[in-house]
């Protein structure tokens, strides 16, 4: 069948819409390019004090000697570290404990009020408790990071998992499922998208528990950098810090992304 | 008799007080028959399937399939539940032999039984789509054969077709009436659609309204013989409509 020519409205249409996607990434370029181009510019003319707000080529030269004497990769890997590990803790056992509470009614209806107190309370008090607990080290700032993330994850997926549809539950009984496989067969795979949602959240908490537990304890790490540059004033070292952070921050945000596309193709064969 | 329902009576109980649900209902199914049940919404006729097929306990009376009385789900029950409820992370393949992999019976020779059963009806090429890739008449159909499946002898089918437009409901109600007839299976079917239950079973059990009991039973006699299309073209049809009707005493 020969491919039909496509009408003017078409073509007028998709240059339109082209036009438009270009003109946003020019404009979000743009934007970046003057932001950087005015500090530098305020910094250099003496509007403002750059060792007060440092400017893009003290961050960049920061940068460059902090990647020669081989500490950045130390502060940068402390942190990731402590990032992954307070992650993967926190979503596996929340995890767990939501299938728990699934499971048992009874028990959910128990651990409802602590759960609810739990939630409430800023979970950065703890952190003294930790330090003294568990000592001053990577320890305590992985304790942190999960008790941010921990609750957060029980309480969403255990909503995802009661939310699953009555009359797919229903199917399987009639199928001859137990509990069990209708937890990994149906109740699982149905709240896909729920444990990638919480995933996507606890990346940012982990880093919010990661960075605080080093504000508080730490030899190595993001936080600490931050911390220490800001206590000798080497604002320079603190403004290249936070944008190590973000790209950090990004990279991990995005591997979540990239997982859930990657798994999502393989849902139906892996449960 | 395979299905025999003796005065079964269900009250469900509740914080609030309690729901009279079923009060008395009792008939029996001859095996291969293909019975409807009707009844006003909300009158409990989705419960009665759900206690034929063992998820729930009747509170008085007794239920025998295969004159054996009702415990747990049994592999002589095969569900079909409201909407087609396939799994939209599985492959239609995935989808269909479901029931075999949950009773661990995924052998080879069931699973050949299976792509027969997808071939015989049209959907082998299909098998490795996914279930939104299909029409909804196709859905259907491959909820009917992961029904099939697991070979059971009774198909309970709840309100199947609720979730279609008028026009692929006739068309998927004949072709699912063709399936189940072809396959000598026994069924029960529940429905709010009179028409419905006329054009495709053998009786139709009218129920009252909560707490339900069997208000008449209808023996369709001479549209027995006839596929659900030609029974809304013959002049039974109207007359078994509208006694149907009056029963339900919908203004009621």
């Amino acid at each position: 069948m020969p491919e039909k020519a496509p009408s003017v409205q078409r073509l007028a249409y998709l240059r339109a819409g082209k036009r438009r996607t270009v003109s946003i990434h020019v404009l979000q370029v743009s934007l970046l390019i003057f932001s950087l181009g005015l500090w530098e510019l305020a910094a250099r003319l003496g509007w403002v004090d750059a060792f007060i707000v440092s400017s893009p080529s003290r961050v960049a030269a920061t940068f460059l000697s902090l990647n020669r004497s081989g500490d950045l990769w130390l502060h940068v890997g402390t942190s990731c570290l402590e990032t992954v590990v307070g992650f993967l803790l926190g979503t596996v056992l929340g995890t767990l404990i939501a299938v728990a509470l699934w499971w048992s009614d009874f028990v959910s209806r128990i651990l409802d009020p602590y759960l609810v107190v739990l939630n409430a309370l800023p979970k950065t008090a703890l952190g003294p408790i930790f330090i003294v607990w568990i000592g001053a080290g990577t320890g305590s700032i992985i304790a942190m990071t999960l008790a941010i993330s921990i609750i957060v994850t029980i309480l969403n997926m255990h909503v995802g998992f009661l939310s699953t549809d009555e009359n797919k539950i229903r199917l399987m009984r009639t199928l001859g499922a137990g509990r069990g496989q209708i937890l990994r067969m149906l109740v699982f795979p149905s709240n896909y998208a729920t444990l990638f949602n919480t995933l996507k959240v606890n990346v940012g908490l982990s880093w919010v528990g990661v960075i605080m537990g080093e504000f508080l304890v730490s030899k190595a790490g993001l936080g600490y950098l931050i911390v220490y540059g800001s206590q000798v004033f080497n604002m320079d070292l603190v403004m290249t810090t936070v944008f190590i952070l973000a790209i950090a921050a990004v990279v991990m945000y995005q591997g979540v992304l990239w997982l859930e596309k990657l798994l999502e193709k393989r849902l139906g064969v892996i449960v | 008799m395979i299905i025999d329902l003796q005065r079964v009576a269900l009250t469900y109980q509740s914080p609030d007080g309690e729901v009279d649900a079923l009060e008395n209902v009792s008939f029996g199914m001859e095996d291969g028959e293909f019975v409807s049940i009707v009844g006003p919404s909300g009158c409990g006729k989705s419960t009665l399937l759900s206690l034929i097929a063992g998820l729930e306990k009747p509170s008085g009376g007794r239920i025998l399939v295969d004159g054996e009385p009702v415990t747990a789900p049994s592999p002589k029950i095969g569900f079909m539940p409201q909407r087609d409820q396939l799994f939209e992370w599985r492959n239609i393949w995935s989808n269909v032999t479901l029931g075999l992999k949950v009773r661990r019976q995924n052998t080879p020779e069931q699973e050949a039984h299976v792509r027969e059963l997808l071939e015989r009806y049209g959907l082998s090429e299909f098998a490795l789509k996914r279930p939104s890739q299909l029409s909804g008449g196709m859905r259907q159909r491959c909820a009917l054969i992961r029904t099939l499946a697991t070979e059971p002898r009774i198909l309970l089918l709840d309100e199947p077709f609720s979730a279609l437009d008028y026009q692929t409901r006739l068309s998927v109600s004949a072709d699912i009436y063709r399936i189940i007839r072809q396959e000598h299976k026994t069924a029960l079917l529940v429905t709010h659609d009179i028409s419905e239950a006329i054009s495709m079973s053998d009786r139709v059990v009218v129920l009252t309204h909560r707490p339900a009991a069997v208000r008449a039973i209808h023996d369709l006699g001479t549209l027995r013989a006839l596929g659900p299309m030609e029974r809304r073209d013959a002049p039974e049809f109207r007359t078994y409509f509208n006694s149907i009707w009056k029963e339900l005493d919908v203004n009621a």
